[in-house]
């Protein structure tokens, strides 16, 4: 397939990681060697051993069946600044083939969908989930979201947790949740590696794996940290620890690139060199400083936030999103001139110290000093809401009188999430070319009566609120009480 | 209701001074131009209600308002009796991870005794959060433990967990947790306690189990064997004071707790979420001859029938659909609407968290989207959480002689984009800021040049 052509290549491309930048990369070393250097044979390095060779865990999705569809007459919220009454999107291999209004020409041999009465928007993307590593039921056995034995745990990788048969994976599709990373938890300054997921029914992780979606590394500022290695009585146990931690890493992983880029150099070059031992940490660490794995810091202060800025102008790296940055007002002005996103719920506050500030319209302030804003959840319970939740978010700024518009409100559950997880490109927002992620809603889905009544991926019906066939159920749920019926 | 008039006057004065009247005293007013919803009869698409000396003095289509009263006007607005809260740690809690700030429960097993009343904080910044929600009235009720029931965690804290089951010691759930208490969420009062010892705590199921040492079965032997001790020691308590009766299980505090509960004067709040252990507490309930509640039942439409024959009253989150655990296999997001079908009375909650109270009203309507009928949804969150702890007396409804707890809606009251515009307890408008809107206010207002501590 076609599909899985174009996926395996980006897939690999990925897996290069830091090495590609180094061969690829334009080195900006003088090439001034005048007298020959001693000569080897290049022996390539096992695969394992090379981050250039490692093949990583590709992505194995395709895409479910699909046919070519048009909806038509719906509200249609594009996620770029739009609502389209009378709407018509059309779906074809499963892209974005055209959307607009009523005069909108549909193909012949397309299945027409009448929408009428309803709404379109894309689908949900939860840019903070825990789904699979900390499934349902919730017991130590499958608690595998926290690494939680060292304060730098860079070398794990979410996706080596996730548990696909997460009944959790269900309830937050019928919510329209199309798209998800999935990130280690917040006991570590750093985390590891997020992985994400196309929000289809898979028995294997591969299946789910978003193809072409770069990696993050989960980084937490804060309370958690400290509390657990203080409690432990290890570094850190104060917030200045935590800010210790994050440099000291950040010098290790610097220097163990140039290592790297000096060995590729060299054998480039066809002089005898020694293979730096790989380090699976440094490695994603070093893939931060080349720009290729994005930061999703976990930080809820605003004066944490200006620290953890400072820390990435130290080391020449760039934080992608602040998560759980119910503080984000207090310093909007500055997030929105380093291009930062902040990640909020909509009015949870008061749970632990650091987030006894958080106040409902902090989105709605983010938003009005310009800079980008996302609601996540963290929550298995709200990422299957969080529609209602940015209706939350605006209606607070509504209330003080700013005026924001759903066409603009569904961004911060769409379009937003998708530009801070390197996705945009590809989903998000319902444009010519992007993916068919889309979501029917019974009505409008700011309402809190609001239904996904059906939920597309990559134009493949996965979710069908009055059909049975489109209901999947996990392994888990079978021959339970209830059988996974949850509506 | 214990107050001090003196207390309530300065305290009321320094609180409310927000307060159009600057007065603390009940208003005389009339809300006109209003959709009414009584919840104890039909909505009034548009009419007036009349509020005189903190009661309701008149609710209709063409009702007249007396000369000289104020009046406001409603623009079409909804109004609503004040929302009630069926079980929460409001007042009793602060900051869930501040261990110093909790009030809400007791490292005890069997902790019956334990009365939250003595625990609740009137000067809460939480309680102007909940009104924003528009909450007046809350269920106190000692700490939930356990899985499920509506507590919502917070995945970022799963560290927590982790510490917990360490050395930081949350310790075990109780078996009791303790007596509740009912509080009304008025601004300036010393004292917002309307009734305490309104019930006595139980967890049953995984939690219950993990208090006893293990099991289901452990639990249950232990809470008949203190009952058993309850109604002994309320037999003879010269006996016991003369040190002549055999050991019991618990102490006085403790027993004296469970007396009117065996009495059946006061009623077990019964945590339970499978459904065996919702027929284990309907069963415990007949041998024992006492009244229940039920909280969590995230299994309970699996055995409706029962709980309506039993009439027993149950207390849901309608947002837990998740397997969250194994006693929560079958939650589903029609559970409400199942019971309530099935005759079963129930009250909504928003969240037990203190901080998430203000989400009751969209539980509600979470409720309806599932197919709870909105008149029930409604009466969900206020005239049946009164009913259930013995107020609906005094509110719950926007009947003729209740107290004025009530709420002037934008719009819809269970809908995600309408807000509580003015909230009246007892009759007297609430102030509309919380710590929350004055954080929003000194950074909303934006750079004047000065940091924003002079703001």
């Amino acid at each position: 397939m076609t599909r899985w052509g174009t996926t395996a290549a980006a897939v690999s491309l990925l897996a290069l990681g830091l090495s590609a930048c180094a061969t690829t990369g334009t080195t900006a070393k003088p090439q001034t060697s005048a007298k020959p250097a001693e000569k080897a044979e290049s022996k390539p390095l096992p695969k394992g051993l090379d981050g250039e060779a490692s093949s990583g865990f590709p992505s194995t999705y395709v895409a479910l069946p699909s046919r070519p569809t048009a909806f038509v007459g719906a509200t249609v919220l594009t996620a770029t600044g739009q609502q389209i009454e009378n709407g018509v999107v059309v779906v074809q291999d499963g892209r974005i083939l055209a959307v607009g209004g009523p005069e909108t020409a549909i193909p012949a041999g397309v299945v027409t969908v009448d929408a009428k009465g309803k709404w379109i928007t894309p689908g949900i993307i939860d840019s903070h989930s825990h789904l699979g590593v900390y499934p349902s039921p919730g017991v130590s056995a499958k608690s595998d979201g926290n690494e939680a034995t060292d304060p730098n745990t860079a070398q794990v990788w979410a996706e080596h947790s996730v548990w696909p048969q997460d009944p959790g994976f269900n309830r937050a599709r019928a919510g329209g949740v199309t798209t998800l990373q999935i990130l280690p938890g917040s006991a570590n300054l750093f985390g590891g590696r997020s992985v994400t997921l196309k929000n289809v029914p898979s028995t294997t992780m591969q299946g789910m794996k978003f193809p072409g979606a770069p990696y993050g590394v989960k980084m937490a500022c804060g309370e958690n940290p400290k509390r657990v290695y203080g409690g432990k009585s290890r570094s850190p146990s104060t917030a200045m620890g935590n800010v210790f931690g994050y440099r000291k890493a950040w010098i290790d992983a610097a220097d163990y690139a140039r290592k790297w880029d000096d060995y590729r150099a060299k054998k480039d070059k066809g002089e005898k060199a020694d293979a730096p031992k790989r380090d699976l940490q440094l490695e994603t660490l070093a893939g931060v400083l080349k720009g290729e794995i994005l930061v999703q810091n976990h930080c809820y202060r605003g004066d944490e936030m200006a620290v953890m800025i400072d820390v990435a102008k130290e080391f020449g790296y760039k934080i992608t999103m602040f998560h759980h940055a119910v503080e984000s007002y207090k310093v909007a002005p500055l997030l929105a001139k380093e291009g930062i996103c902040s990640a909020t719920w909509a009015s949870w506050t008061g749970f632990k110290m650091e987030s006894l500030d958080g106040i409902d319209s902090n989105a709605a302030m983010v938003w009005k000093a310009g800079a980008c804003v996302v609601i996540h959840s963290d929550d298995p319970i709200m990422t299957q809401r969080l529609n209602q939740e940015a209706a939350i978010a605006m209606t607070a700024g509504n209330k003080i009188g700013y005026g924001i518009t759903r066409a603009e409100a569904i961004k911060w559950i769409t379009a937003n999430p998708a530009k801070a997880m390197g996705i945009a490109d590809k989903t998000g927002s319902l444009e010519v070319g992007k993916a068919g992620d889309i979501v029917v809603w019974n009505r409008d889905p700011f309402s809190v009566y609001a239904q996904a009544e059906q939920v597309y991926i990559d134009g493949a019906l996965t979710y069908d609120r009055n059909d049975k066939r489109y209901q999947p159920k996990s392994d888990f749920e079978l021959g339970q009480p209830g059988q996974g019926a949850f509506n | 209701m214990i107050r001090s008039p003196l207390l309530y006057g300065l305290l009321a004065g320094a609180a409310l001074c927000a307060v159009a009247t600057g007065s603390a005293s009940a208003q005389t007013f009339a809300i006109v131009n209003a959709r009414i919803e009584p919840v104890s009869s039909a909505a009034i698409p548009s009419g007036t209600i009349l509020v005189q000396n903190g009661k309701i003095a008149a609710v209709g289509a063409g009702v007249a308002v007396p000369a000289g009263v104020t009046t406001i006007d409603a623009k079409g607005g909804v109004v609503t009796p004040g929302l009630v809260a069926p079980s929460s740690n409001i007042s009793a809690s602060e900051i869930g991870g501040v261990r110093e700030t909790r009030d809400d429960g007791t490292g005890n097993a069997l902790s019956a005794g334990f009365d939250i009343a003595y625990s609740v904080n009137p000067a809460s910044p939480m309680i102007g959060l909940a009104r924003d929600g528009g909450v007046t009235s809350s269920a106190v009720t000692p700490v939930l433990s356990g899985a499920g029931g509506g507590s919502h965690e917070h995945a970022d804290d799963g560290v927590v967990e982790e510490m917990t089951a360490g050395k930081d010691g949350g310790g075990d759930p109780p078996l009791f947790g303790g007596q509740a208490a009912f509080v009304r969420l008025k601004a300036g009062e010393a004292d917002i306690v309307s009734k305490s010892k309104t019930a006595v705590t139980l967890s049953l199921g995984e939690a219950g189990a993990r208090a006893a040492g293990g099991s289901r079965g452990a639990a249950i032997v232990l809470v008949k064997s203190a009952l058993q001790d309850a109604r002994a020691f309320a037999r003879n308590r010269a006996a016991f004071e003369q040190g002549a009766t055999r050991d019991y299980s618990l102490s006085r505090l403790d027993l004296e707790a469970l007396v009117p509960v065996v009495q059946g004067k006061t009623p077990l709040l019964i945590r339970a979420h499978r459904a065996s252990d919702i027929r284990l507490a309907l069963k415990l309930a007949a041998e024992e001859k006492i009244r229940i509640m039920l909280e969590g039942a995230e299994e309970g439409w699996l055995v409706a029938g029962e709980i309506a024959r039993a009439g027993v009253p149950v207390i849901v989150d309608t947002q837990a659909d998740l397997p969250d655990s194994f006693e929560t296999l079958g939650s589903r997001l029609d559970n409400a609407a199942r019971l309530n079908a099935a005759g079963v009375t129930v009250a909504i909650n928003g969240a037990r968290d203190f901080n998430n109270l203000r989400q009751e009203r969209l539980n509600a309507g979470l409720a309806v989207a599932n197919g709870l009928p909105y008149p029930a949804a409604l009466a969900a969150i206020t005239l049946t959480p009164a009913k259930i702890w013995g107020m609906a007396d005094q509110i719950g409804s926007l009947d003729v002689g209740k107290t004025a707890d009530l709420v002037l809606w934008t719009g819809d009251p269970l809908e995600t984009t309408t807000w509580a515009d003015k909230v009246f307890v007892g009759g007297v408008e609430q102030p509309a800021d919380s710590r929350q809107s004055q954080l929003r206010d000194r950074y909303a207002a934006g750079d004047n040049g000065m940091p924003p501590a002079y703001r």
